[in-house]
């Protein structure tokens, strides 16, 4: 399939979100540590509105963490995070689960598709529990945008993993994210479709102007972000 | 809001559903509420027709005595609330017959009599009789076999009756009401209320019973008897069927109790159905919650979320699992229906209110620990999968559950002493289940491990047997308590069940005395003795009885006016009879005190029931008149005696010889078959002073009554049986994915199917046997203080038991483990990897 041609123009965005006053996320001086163990030490960078970034490093240098912590889902030993002109830990766990839904999106590894519902279900899931009138319909444009109109009706174990991640994808850019975390999106394909997957994933991420961070060991896909950040043993390397 | 997200709430349960998700909780939740509604339903049905039946026994379902004339307007209250209503009035007076007379009890009764059950009458003496269709006409009378043969009289001669002369129209061979005190009786005489003002007995103060018999539908019965009870004046009192046969009380209430045992055990089974599911449910949740928790999804609103769906499933579950009940109930009823031959009553709706009620609160009250542990999944783990929530659970959140199980468990049992015990021998159990298959499942790896090497499938089975259930920890604690649970309600059931056929075979044995001969004269003790023998009536023992007055207890003048209650009253006006025993009467207890030993004089053992209500200790000094003479004597035992064995009893006995002064009769009771009633005959015309009491038909009934109310515990035990199984297929069900995934781990690894098989088996054995013998335990206990503290019957113990729990937990739990795994082996180990990834 040829994912240029499957892509359809740019559902419209949801509604009220503005443009950001500062950078769209900025961790300053932020330790993890773990029982006796430096997981992330000392790590300081910003990410500015529609910047992509790739945050780079073997296993275990702490590059998940990293997400966890940008994303409010983990909390630091010490620094602090500002997602959206908002210190994230400043925040309790249902103001940072707030702000996510406000302006994050998310890519994983593994997908992470509710294996009993269908693509199209999947994709309302968020736009749902935001509370969205017209859920169904955002949901089949986005999934439309991302090539899969004729696979709505489909559950995860229906599709391959190429299609899984499309609708992970079409499931993250449903809320108009201002910033979308990745983790290890094309860790589960092929390099075949690992490469139509990133395509996509910029191409979208271009049109909605979101800010993109992608976590990865993929060469290929770091080289195609702005900036590279290298994790090593817990701190970021030059 | 709660409504606001409803819409959504039922959306993702209707997809949840479509997905397969919920159909296990479902199916577990409306199963366990089908189970509880059908006993419920069943039970609600077979109480109504077997307290139908037994008012057969009262002629009514509620009886109002007088010992003056009742007020006409209380009868047109009653009719003006739909109830059938007849008079009767019952005194005592003499029958004339040619030159014979007899003290009989007259009984005139309106039209409509009886109004439950029938009477039954013969042409002739000892002949076949017939339910009676009518009254008898007036100027007619029918007499008992007692009356006809104390008269000499036949069908067709005639009798006097104070003014009046009568025809005997038939013998009257069974009377309903009339049961209890046979003793007391004397015989019968029924005439027609319309002939009674003829005879000229009835004047002002004779001293004549007045009864208004009342039947009708059970609301209007409890209406009407809630606005006469503050009408009522001295000398009046209401009565139904418990009070006026205490013989049947009992049974009734025994009954009762084991339905509502079965029920409150049907509750807990599908209270522990309710919670392994939802245990499985949120467990396979957590991915889901992590992901709206990245989502953007507070903890409040999610939990608001899944709350709303389990209570639209809870509903669902409740209104399947109630129409299921019913259905299943109304399959019983009808396959049961002609051998209960009880014409069981509609099903009344509240069970399908309990239904909702149960299905809605199980689900709610056992959803809340696991969700509060749900809210507990880090949304971090959408990026490490190893993350699920911290240990430990809310206090709170289970002492919720325990409440609901426990409203529930009493809302069932009708009796708070059986609820109270029932809720500690399963907090008992629970607590006992968690020490014990702690203490039973730790040493087992370490155990595995000393077994020897290379020793085919079955020591390596053994070997990942024992490290599942190490890797598994509180997991297959729980797992071992749930089966126990499961188990030990099945067994308690069993056990009491038995106790209580047991005690009903007795009392209703088909060789159970059923005639009474009284009035025998001392000097006719041996003879009577043999013409019984040579009718083939052995070793009768014939008591000697007197009657006699308690004047003083101790230095007290016994009054009734210094009693408060009723019976006491009566107790105190009335003469006990008396006997003289070497020997206390088979069925008796002695409960304090001691027998006399050979030689002791001046002594007395009383009835424990009258004791208290005369407030007679161990001890006291009792004087009693007995004609003029006195008889004095010290309180040296307390007996328990079973009323209802239909076997001579007495409230008061004295060392033997005590009586020989006194004026005295003997009397017996044996049993006679039907065949041979005939042989009464020359027995009564060798001694005409001998009155015979015939009890063959009304134990006929009580026996019929004691079979069907036998059957229908049983058939509500079999449901029970039923949500046990559910219980065990839950529970085993519960941790289904992860060892799906296990045995691809080890399919992977190359085990065989034999070695997995073997270790499946050897896990489910070791777990049937610890849940097992948990359960015989637990249960042995609870059915020894069940039986003694709430059913009041002899508990013996029963080793079998240990047998049944520790060989059926183990074929239980291994036939529904291997099904609920089947499938698991045959399935390809990368697709069980996938579907736990």
């Amino acid at each position: 399939m040829r994912l240029a041609g499957a892509l359809t123009p740019n559902p419209s965005p949801v509604k009220g979100r503005g443009e950001p006053r500062e950078s769209r996320a900025r961790l300053s001086n932020v330790e993890e540590s773990g029982d006796s163990l430096h997981i992330l030490a000392d790590v300081s960078f910003s990410v500015n509105p529609g910047e992509t970034v790739a945050v780079v490093g073997s296993s275990g240098s702490g590059k998940s963490t990293l997400l966890g912590l940008l994303a409010g889902l983990d909390v630091p030993s010490t620094g602090s995070v500002r997602v959206d002109g908002e210190d994230l830990f400043a925040l309790d766990e249902d103001g940072r689960a707030a702000l996510r839904g406000r302006c994050m999106g998310f890519v994983f590894q593994s997908f992470q598709l509710l294996p009993g519902l269908t693509a199209l279900e999947n994709v309302m899931l968020p736009l749902e529990l935001a509370g969205l009138a017209d859920a169904a319909a955002r949901a089949r444009a986005h999934l439309a945008s991302v090539g899969l109109a004729d696979r709505l009706g489909h559950r995860p174990d229906q599709l391959s993993g190429g299609e899984q991640q499309r609708v992970a994808l079409a499931r993250a850019f449903a809320v108009s994210p201002r910033i979308l975390l990745a983790d290890e999106p094309t860790g589960n394909l092929d390099a075949g479709t690992g490469g139509q997957i990133i395509d996509l994933m910029f191409e979208l991420n271009r049109r909605q102007g979101a800010s993109l961070v992608i976590v990865t060991h993929d060469p290929a896909l770091a080289a195609r972000c702005g900036r590279q950040l290298r994790l090593e043993a817990g701190r970021l390397t030059p | 809001m709660w409504l606001e997200r409803l819409p959504l709430a039922l959306r993702l349960l209707l997809r949840e559903w479509r997905a397969g998700e919920i159909r296990v909780l479902l199916l577990a939740v409306a199963l366990a509420v089908a189970s509880l509604t059908a006993v419920a339903f069943f039970a609600d049905r077979v109480e109504g027709a077997l307290s139908r039946e037994a008012n057969t026994l009262l002629a009514a379902d509620l009886v109002l005595q007088s010992d003056h004339a009742i007020a006409p307007e209380w009868a047109a209250e009653a009719r003006r609330r739909g109830l059938a209503s007849v008079d009767t009035a019952t005194f005592l007076s003499m029958a004339l017959a040619a030159e014979r007379h007899l003290l009989s009890g007259i009984k005139a009764v309106t039209p409509g009599y009886p109004l439950r059950g029938a009477l039954r009458t013969a042409p002739a003496l000892f002949a076949a009789d017939a339910p009676a269709t009518a009254l008898p006409q007036p100027g007619r009378v029918w007499v008992d076999e007692q009356l006809a043969s104390g008269l000499g009289v036949a069908v067709g001669d005639r009798l006097q009756l104070g003014e009046a002369s009568f025809v005997v129209a038939a013998i009257l061979t069974f009377e309903g009401e009339r049961g209890g005190n046979f003793m007391a009786l004397a015989p019968r005489l029924l005439l027609n209320m319309a002939d009674l003002p003829a005879t000229g007995l009835v004047q002002e103060g004779s001293r004549v019973t007045h009864r208004l018999l009342l039947a009708g539908e059970a609301g209007a019965l409890a209406e009407f008897r809630a606005w006469l009870q503050p009408r009522l004046q001295r000398g009046q009192k209401l009565e139904d069927v418990r009070d006026a046969r205490p013989e049947l009380r009992e049974v009734l209430d025994r009954a009762q109790r084991y339905l509502g045992l079965a029920a409150m055990l049907t509750v807990l089974l599908a209270a522990a159905a309710a919670h392994m599911a939802l245990r499985r449910y949120t467990r396979r949740h957590f991915d889901q919650f992590a992901l709206l928790r990245c989502f953007g999804g507070s903890r409040r609103q999610l939990l608001g979320l899944y709350l709303r769906q389990l209570a639209g499933l809870g509903i669902v579950a409740g209104l399947l699992g109630g129409l299921l009940g019913w259905m299943a109930q109304g399959l019983v009823a009808h396959l049961l229906g002609d051998a209960l031959r009880l014409g069981l009553p509609p099903p009344s709706p509240r069970p399908l209110l309990l239904a909702i009620v149960a299905g809605l609160s199980l689900v709610l009250a056992f959803s809340l620990p696991p969700l509060l542990r749900l809210a507990r999944v880090p949304a971090l783990r959408v990026l490490r999968r190893d993350l699920g929530p911290p240990g430990g659970g809310s206090v709170l959140a289970h002492l919720v559950a325990l409440a609901v199980v426990g409203g529930l468990l009493f809302a069932q049992a009708g009796d708070a002493r059986l609820g109270l015990m029932v809720l500690g021998g399963i907090v008992a159990t629970v607590l006992a289940a968690g020490l014990l298959a702690q203490a039973a499942l730790r040493p087992l790896p370490a155990l595995a491990r000393r077994l020897p090497a290379g020793g085919g499938a079955l020591v390596l089975g053994l070997r990942l047997a024992a490290s599942g259930i190490r890797r598994r920890g509180w997991e297959a604690t729980l797992q071992a308590i749930a089966l126990s649970l499961g188990l030990f309600a099945l067994l308690l059931l069993t056990l009491v069940r038995g106790d209580l056929l047991d005690s009903w075979r007795d009392r209703a044995a088909a060789d159970a005395p059923n005639r009474f001969l009284i009035n025998i004269q001392p000097e006719q003790v041996d003879a009577v003795r043999d013409s019984l023998r040579a009718n083939g009536v052995a070793g009768v023992t014939l008591y000697p009885m007197a009657r006699a007055r308690l004047l003083r207890i101790g230095e007290r003048a016994v009054k009734a006016g210094d009693y408060l209650e009723e019976r006491a009253r009566r107790l105190a006006e009335r003469e006990f009879n008396l006997s003289d025993l070497a020997a206390p009467p088979p069925d008796n207890r002695i409960v304090a005190g001691h027998w006399w030993r050979p030689g002791e004089r001046d002594a007395f053992s009383v009835e424990e029931g009258i004791a208290e209500t005369l407030g007679i200790r161990l001890g006291d000094r009792l004087e009693f008149d007995a004609g003029g003479l006195t008889l004095t004597g010290t309180v040296t035992s307390l007996r328990k005696v079973d009323w209802d064995s239909f076997r001579v009893n007495f409230f008061v006995v004295a060392p033997p010889g005590a009586l020989d002064a006194l004026p005295r009769s003997h009397l017996t009771s044996f049993h006679l078959p039907a065949e041979r009633a005939e042989a009464l005959r020359g027995l009564l015309a060798a001694f005409p002073n001998v009155t015979v009491i015939d009890v063959s038909r009304v134990m006929r009934e009580l026996r019929g009554l004691m079979d069907r109310v036998s059957l229908a515990v049983q058939s509500i035990f079999l449901f029970s049986l039923g949500t046990g199984v559910l219980v065990m297929l839950a529970a085993l069900y519960a941790r289904r994915d992860e060892r799906a995934r296990e045995i691809g781990i080890w399919r992977t690894l190359g085990a065989s199917r034999a070695t997995l098989r073997a270790a499946l088996a050897a896990e489910f054995t070791l777990l049937g046997l610890i849940a097992g013998g948990i359960a015989a335990g637990a249960a042995s206990l609870s059915a020894w203080l069940l039986a003694t503290r709430v059913f009041e019957l002899e508990h013996a113990a029963n080793p079998g038991i240990w047998l049944a729990g520790l060989g059926g937990g183990v074929l239980l739990v291994l036939v529904t483990g291997l099904a609920a795994t089947r499938g698991l082996l045959r399935q390809p180990p990368l697709a069980a990897l996938r579907a736990g990834a």
